[in-house]
């Protein structure tokens, strides 16, 4: 059977990187929203700045740290001993799987679902896996370890984002002078930012670029460059133009402006760790198909990343954010919230360093799940005024669904795809 | 295509809409002064467009608090207790309700208020309605409030209000007292039923103290269970 991979290799080839491109695509259409909404909402940024905010970020981000996450999608789920004797099999349903999860997105986002990328994806492997292969194919361990990640992730990011909101208001709102505290403080919460996303970029996304640093080089390179940031917002700060009367009401509002910088920033950050997350999900199936084609049907145990994989992910996303992203974004800012810049802060914050911390787990997260749970962090810290439970409830449940509606369309289109070269 | 975002999360703010319903409330309250000085001129025709004025500002306070209460649904997680929030919406429209109540007693009867008390009454009403404007004043302390988490310093400013409120309170009833011991003293020369109704104002009048001490102490109440 291997002789289907040799003659059809470029094909399948093709057809795979097509799909992986619009799930790329999907995903940067469909997460720019959860990615950059908060920023948007509370006023930090204009839509223009974030969707140019989210092309870099997010470029850079696929780019330099994408590559960790790929190998638990392609590795991770299923078991690869099962494929040995019938590499094809895997290559099917690999684009299958490409194919059900971009559908899936495309699907979702017209009924106005908030789905999750990373578990369409999961699903749609698991699907295939388990149905067209053997059910014991599919490492139910690290299916468990995902469904447990829906519980894990939300609450250490509300963790994170419960600390970080009463450090805010123990430092700044809740003392003599807020404003100076402000511009004392806030400067530090950039270079926490800074210092977050320098750090996953060096440890795990300059590998593939065949750059090494060891620990203490890492650690010294991204305090140098959390430092470099936190200038930078010093200098930016020193800048605003701030109303400088004693009224106690402009006052606050003042704070909220020096926030609104530093809501740049994470927004930044945010956008990265998206990315950075993300991107596995399309290229992850895409690598292995390439490298089973490649290698003439040897499952090899670590593929290298071949060159123009990542890339491709990369300007997926970005195109999709770019052409989809900008009406997405324009609705949000349509939507009025009552969401202030030291709050949407709090929540990105925690929510990119959450998927950080998380990426070096392996486990493929999402990133609509930390937000979430980010958002509810602020929300027992008492700093929202209104949390809708019940969207809350709605986002949980079709994250609930996501998963057997991926495997169900990724299991139909595998035993088309196999009808077809088989 | 319906947009999917995190942003559907965050439901309107509460807090927005109370501080505009105890603005309004406070403007249609204090409306009473100048209809008071029209009856004492004499002047009805003014009295009654004042009167058309205080309760037309009381319906806008009524579609504000309806407002409130249906943009609050069951599952809304709030930094309060939506209760509380309830509750001190329904105290502060109370305010609004009364002064509509004194006005139209005030045009049903024709009443005017004897020269005699004329310079303590309306001492006295201006009193009441430094109750009604400090509550108002606390409950637009509420965004700050939001903005430091309900903690510390802002609800200790907050606490002091609410004390201060409390004085105004009890200064209102000392002139009550005196209010109606010069009423006492006129009685004899007046109708008896208007002497009855005039009791009833100056009650009334008083009640929009009680009232605003009230919104404060649900406040308290609200920042008390933190």
């Amino acid at each position: 059977m291997v002789d289907v991979l040799i003659t059809n290799g470029p094909w399948l080839i093709a057809f795979a990187a097509i799909f992986g491109f619009i799930m790329a695509w999907g995903i940067g259409a469909n997460d720019v929203a959860n990615a950059m909404g908060t920023s948007v909402g509370s006023n930090a940024i204009t839509i223009k700045q974030a969707i140019i905010i989210a092309m870099i970020f997010e470029f850079a981000g696929a780019y330099l740290a994408g590559g960790e996450v790929t190998s638990t999608i392609r590795k991770g789920i299923i078991d690869s001993a099962y494929f040995v004797d019938t590499p094809e099999l895997l290559v099917y349903g690999m684009i299958a799987s490409l194919l059900a999860a971009g559908i899936w997105l495309v699907v979702a986002s017209a009924l106005g679902w908030p789905v999750s990328t990373t578990h369409s994806i999961v699903g749609a492997i698991v699907g295939f896996a388990a149905v067209g292969v053997s059910t014991d194919a599919v490492e139910w361990g690290k299916v468990g370890g995902i469904v447990g990640s829906w519980i894990i992730t939300p609450a250490i990011s509300g963790f994170l984002a419960f600390m970080l909101f009463q450090s805010v208001q123990k430092l700044i709102f809740n003392t003599e002078n807020p404003l100076a505290n402000a511009k004392r403080y806030v400067p530090m919460y950039m270079a926490l930012a800074g210092f977050v996303m320098s750090l996953v970029t060096i440890k795990k996304g300059l590998k593939h670029l065949g750059i090494d640093f060891n620990n203490v080089e890492t650690y010294t390179l991204a305090i140098a460059i959390a430092a470099l940031v936190g200038i930078v917002g010093k200098i930016a700060i020193s800048r605003l133009n701030l109303n400088e009367s004693a009224d106690r009401d402009t006052h606050f509002g003042n704070v909220e402006k020096v926030f609104a910088i530093l809501m740049v920033c994470t927004a930044c950050a945010m956008a990265f760790a998206h990315g950075s997350n993300d991107v596995a999900n399309a290229i992850g199936p895409l690598a292995a198909v390439v490298s089973v084609v490649q290698s003439g049907g040897e499952i090899a145990k670590k593929a290298e990343l071949v060159w123009w994989i990542l890339p491709l992910g990369a300007v997926g996303i970005v195109l999709g954010l770019a052409i989809f992203g900008k009406r997405v974004m324009q609705t949000i800012g349509k939507n009025i919230t009552h969401l202030t810049p030291s709050r949407g802060f709090a929540a990105e914050l925690a929510a990119a360093s959450t998927v950080v911390i998380a990426s070096g787990t392996g486990l493929p997260i999402s990133t609509t799940q930390t937000l979430v749970g980010a958002v509810l962090g602020v929300g027992m810290a008492r700093g929202i005024a209104a949390i809708n439970l019940s969207v809350v409830r709605n986002i949980v449940v079709s994250w609930v669904v996501t998963l057997p509606a991926g495997a169900a369309l990724s299991i139909m289109f595998f035993f088309m795809i196999k009808g077809i070269f088989g | 295509m319906p947009v999917n975002s995190i942003l559907g999360v965050f439901a309107k703010s509460p807090i927005k809409p109370l501080q505009e319903h105890i603005d309004t409330v406070h403007a249609c309250a204090s409306l009473l002064v100048p209809f008071f000085q029209a009856t004492s001129k004499g002047d009805w025709g003014e009295a009654l467009k004042l009167r058309k004025k205080i309760s037309m500002t009381e319906r806008e306070a009524d579609v504000l608090k309806r407002d409130i209460r249906l943009n609050l649904p069951g599952g809304l997680f709030m930094p309060v207790e939506r209760t509380d929030l309830l509750e001190l919406l329904t105290q502060q429209d109370k305010i609004a309700n009364k002064a509509k109540d004194i006005s139209g007693r005030v045009i049903g009867r024709n009443m005017t208020i004897p020269t005699e008390i004329e310079e303590l009454f309306f001492a006295y009403i201006a009193r009441c309605l430094d109750a009604v404007g400090m509550a108002k004043e606390a409950i637009n302390e509420l965004d700050d409030l939001l903005e430091t988490g309900f903690r510390g310093r802002e609800v200790a400013l907050v606490e002091k209000m609410i004390l201060k409120l409390d004085n105004i309170e009890e200064d209102t009833d000392d002139i009550q007292i005196q209010l109606r011991r010069q009423v006492f003293a006129l009685e004899s020369e007046l109708n008896a039923v208007d002497v009855m109704f005039l009791y009833k104002i100056i009650e009334w009048v008083g009640d929009l103290a009680d009232l605003a001490e009230r919104v404060g102490s649900r406040l308290e109440l609200m920042l008390a269970r933190v």
